[in-house]
């Protein structure tokens, strides 16, 4: 029971309760052979080596390539914001109102602003996002009420705008510039443009979130509230911040979906915001907040666009295909719980024998 | 009963000897020599009002460098208002407050933490999900280049100050799973890396073991040897007499009193704190006793308890004595059917109780306040009424709808009983004392009408006044031929109330004590039992178990 119950923990005992024993590079190693992230990657490689051993063409074609890190580049914007809320314990369910908005505003820009450039119309959208997502996150913070409640309010608001905004009006490609739609499915280096702008969105969202205080005290507010307030973080602009991240970035999500499908009609965006959540919470972030990456959250964005594509490849009806990602939402959360579990206990009984 | 009091004042000198002959590492430098160095806090006449409710009327205290000062008083004292008032929780409505003699009002917890105040709360305030040392920098997290947090330095500086107060913590592991007592050491890493030139303390020991508590002491004298001002808050006077070297006692709202600890005795402070002589804390009165209503036999469980026999009759008190860990509250919980058992068994009246089924045990006849009443006893944010017709809504309703009368005339029935003082019967039970909220659970089960009543440490964290209060209703309970398995970790509670004592240790019991047999020796010596065959060292525990005598 006493002194020496340490010397021969488990490896995986050991990296919960004692890490700073092992030598750095067995840490780092244990730590990711141990992540969500890696097992999201490999049933990521597995869908994959399914869909394409039934047809080559689901990954070596060039358009199952670009589809491949295509599809996914939508809902990984919106995953990401996505998870720096829930992180937060909060969520943003307006997110796909928001979209909507800023792709019917990509539309609007161009048609009614002859010759203006690209990159201003996506600032824009990225502006007019973080403004909605202000809007979520300051009637959160000020009116203390819980924001599944706030954002369903405004999702509804937000479509409502959009839909009296455009009316019977729609975009068409023929309204948009061809340089914009071409962006939709231009490739550097075998990777298209759009995927490019996602990733380097996650790699700052995800680098804030790791290495900046301010990414710190978020994790701190999802996993106490109350203690974050009694540390002094300031919670309100935190959250704040989390809220207009995700706007931004759905709104940045708006231009994307015009630029890759060239037309905006109202149902743009429609119950995205349950699909970020779903990525977010397959990627391993805990729905309750604390932990969890943005790594995961994209990671679980491109699985569920890639289970969806795979599916009707390799020959499974329509019904089931809803059904699968079901199922692999109540897995991610029951191993959630069940890992949770496990580890509380391990952490219990470590502390027993010490 | 008169022999209350010389209880405590044993337990007390005892306390203090220890202090003086410097039992800790660092606890060399007794009390009353330690020379005080400049007003680090300076608090006068503050008051606070929380809408028409005055929690603070006129608080004072004034704390030096290099001494440990206490803040005692009953609960709804003022001393909570107070220390959340220094932490910059609350803002005063008047009064000054002044640190190292500048005037200062904090408004937010951020302020405080600048400005050299620590706050270690009750309950420990971590982020589960975080590593340790983040949860020591957070908020503050040394930044390397370019602003990015710099993980390596805050795993050396965590080390350093691991290594100084002797702790072997993980900085890598997470929160999640530590002990309170680790807890409370990771609270004040916190405070010492803050470089907090104050630091104060709210009831830290209320859920540490006796060498959890030698420990934190150790830790405690050392900072203050070091020149930093501490405040210690606590219901346990032997520590006070232990620790500190000043006293400042509150009462409703008001200073009371500041002395220098060695000038002073624990019957002048709870004369001061109640404004009224207090002789009788334990006044368990003889009752005559029935047949046995609680049989135990053979209970095991593996790794919690083993072969566990007893009995409780009518009209008795049992207490279950032990050190924390002993698996006392293991046994009372597997007895009313929370956690099941592996071999053994339960009877009321004679007649078998399921295994595992805690309503069967209500149906039975039992009754069961676990100790941490906020969490398990009570739903916190309801009213009084629906607390106390929780247990008995079956019956009181009709056609299974309940009624807020019928509610709340069950509930007067017994709140007036038990003298629980809440102006409104619907007022939620967060908004009243400690002392309260325990009648209000008492109540919630009396209405069932049991038979036995396992109480498991009936007044931590209650107040001197309404202790006697809770000690006199169980009491009282027990003359009307109620019988009652009762859990403390207060020995004096222990020998003052029990009718027979079972001491535990290790899962076992070592000793069944009749009130006559039962001296504060007797339980030790049981407690310790097999403790001194092990590593640990009888002595400590012994030293130990006599430190908790008053909590």
């Amino acid at each position: 029971m006493t002194a020496p119950a340490t010397q021969d923990l488990a490896p995986t005992e050991e990296l919960l309760t004692d890490p700073s024993r092992m030598p750095r590079a067995r840490r780092i190693l244990l730590g990711i052979l141990r992540s969500r992230e890696l097992a999201i990657l490999l049933v990521l490689i597995f869908v994959v080596l399914v869909a394409t051993s039934r047809n080559s063409g689901f990954l070596f074609s060039s358009d199952g390539w670009r589809n491949f890190l295509l599809n996914p580049s939508i809902l990984l914007l919106v995953a990401v914001g996505q998870a720096a809320v829930i992180i937060t314990r909060n969520v943003d369910l307006s997110v796909g109102s928001v979209m909507a908005l800023t792709a019917y505003l990509t539309g609007r820009l161009f048609i009614d602003v002859p010759g203006i450039p690209i990159v201003v119309v996506f600032l824009l959208c990225l502006a007019a996002g973080a403004l909605l997502g202000l809007i979520n996150g300051a009637l959160t913070t000020i009116f203390k009420v819980p924001s599944l409640v706030i954002t369903l309010g405004t999702l509804y608001v937000f479509r409502g705008v959009m839909l009296t905004w455009a009316g019977s009006d729609r975009i068409n490609a023929g309204d948009l510039p061809r340089d914009f739609l071409a962006l939709g499915t231009k490739s550097v280096l075998q990777v298209p443009v759009l995927t490019w702008v996602a990733v380097a969105v996650l790699l700052v969202v995800g680098y804030y979130l790791h290495t900046a205080r301010g990414g710190r005290e978020m994790y701190a507010i999802g996993s106490d509230p109350d203690a974050a307030v009694l540390y002094g973080l300031r919670v309100s602009r935190r959250v704040l911040l989390a809220f207009m991240v995700s706007g931004a970035l759905a709104g940045l999500a708006g231009a994307f979906y015009t630029a890759r499908y060239g037309t905006v009609s109202s149902g743009v965006g429609y119950g995205i915001e349950l699909q970020a959540v779903a990525a977010v919470v397959i990627g391993g972030v805990a729905i309750f907040g604390g932990s969890g990456t943005v790594w995961g959250a994209a990671l679980g964005a491109f699985l569920l666009v890639t289970i969806n594509r795979a599916l009707p490849s390799v020959g499974i009806p329509d019904f089931w295909q809803q059904a699968v990602v079901g199922a692999l939402i109540l897995g991610a959360i029951v191993l959630d719980r069940f890992l949770a579990h496990r580890q509380a206990a391990k952490l219990a009984r470590a502390r027993e024998s010490a | 009963m008169p022999g209350g009091d010389s209880v405590d004042a044993a337990a007390a000198s005892e306390a203090a000897g220890r202090a003086g002959e410097g039992a800790g590492p660092v606890g060399a430098s007794g009390h009353s020599e330690h020379a005080a160095g400049s007003v680090v806090l300076e608090l006068r006449d503050v008051s606070k009002s929380f809408g028409p409710v005055t929690a603070l009327r006129s608080g004072s205290l004034t704390v030096r460098a290099g001494s440990i000062h206490a803040l005692v008083g009953e609960n709804g004292a003022g001393k909570s208002t107070l220390v959340k008032i220094v932490a910059g929780v609350h803002r005063r409505d008047g009064g000054t407050f002044e640190l190292h003699g500048q005037p200062v009002d904090f408004a937010s917890t951020a302020e405080s933490k600048a400005a050299g105040v620590a706050v270690i709360y009750q309950e420990p305030t971590l982020f589960p999900d975080l590593s340790v040392m983040e949860n020591i920098f957070m908020g503050r997290h040394l930044l390397g280049r370019g602003r990015r947090i710099d993980r390596a330095a805050m795993h050396a500086e965590t080390q350093r100050i691991f290594d100084r107060l002797g702790v072997r913590i993980d900085p890598r592991r997470p929160a999640e799973g530590l002990s309170i007592a680790d807890q409370q050491i990771i609270e004040i890493a916190k405070a010492i890396s803050l470089d907090a030139s104050l630091l104060v303390m709210d009831e830290p020991t209320a859920a540490l073991s006796g060498v959890e508590v030698d420990r934190l002491f150790a830790v405690a004298r050392s900072l203050r040897d070091e020149g930093r001002a501490l405040v210690f808050i606590s219901h346990r006077f032997d520590e006070v007499f232990a620790l500190c070297d000043m006293v400042t006692v509150m009462r409703d709202g008001d200073y009371i009193s500041t002395e220098a600890v060695a000038d002073t005795s624990v019957d002048k402070l709870v004369a001061a704190m109640v404004g009224r002589e207090v002789s009788d804390l334990f006044p368990k009165t003889p009752a005559e006793l029935g047949d046995p209503v609680l049989q135990v036999r053979d209970l095991s469980s593996t790794g919690q308890f083993h072969d566990i026999s007893f009995e409780v009759r009518a009209g008795e008190i049992v207490a279950l004595a032990g050190l924390v860990g002993a698996g006392r509250s293991e046994v009372a919980r597997a007895v009313f059917g929370v956690d099941g058992y592996d071999t053994g068994e339960v009877a009321i009246d004679g007649k078998p109780v399921p295994a595992r089924n805690p309503s069967a045990a209500i149906r039975a006849g039992m009754g069961f306040i676990p100790e941490d009443r906020r969490k398990q006893g009570l739903v916190i944010d309801a009213s009084v009424s629906r607390n106390v017709a929780g247990a008995i809504r079956r019956t009181l309703s009709r056609a299974g709808l309940l009624t807020a009368a019928r509610e709340n005339a069950a509930a007067a029935t017994w709140a007036s009983r038990l003298e629980v003082k809440t102006s409104a019967l619907d007022m939620a039970a967060a908004t009243m004392s400690g002392g309260n909220q325990q009648k209000v659970v008492i109540a919630k089960w009396l209405a069932t009408r049991p038979r036995l009543l396992i109480i498991d440490e009936p007044t931590r964290g209650i107040d001197v006044g309404t202790k006697a209060e809770v000690h006199r209703l169980l009491s009282s309970l027990a003359g009307e031929g109620l019988a009652i398995l009762m859990i403390s970790s207060e020995l004096p509670e222990v020998l003052g109330m029990a009718d027979r004592v079972l001491v535990m240790c290790e899962g076992g019991i070592t000793a069944e004590l009749d009130r006559a047999e039962a001296t504060a020796e007797a339980v030790m010596h049981a407690a310790t039992h097999a403790a001194a065959h092990s590593a640990t060292g009888a002595s400590t525990h012994a030293t130990t178990y006599s430190g908790e005598g008053t909590r």
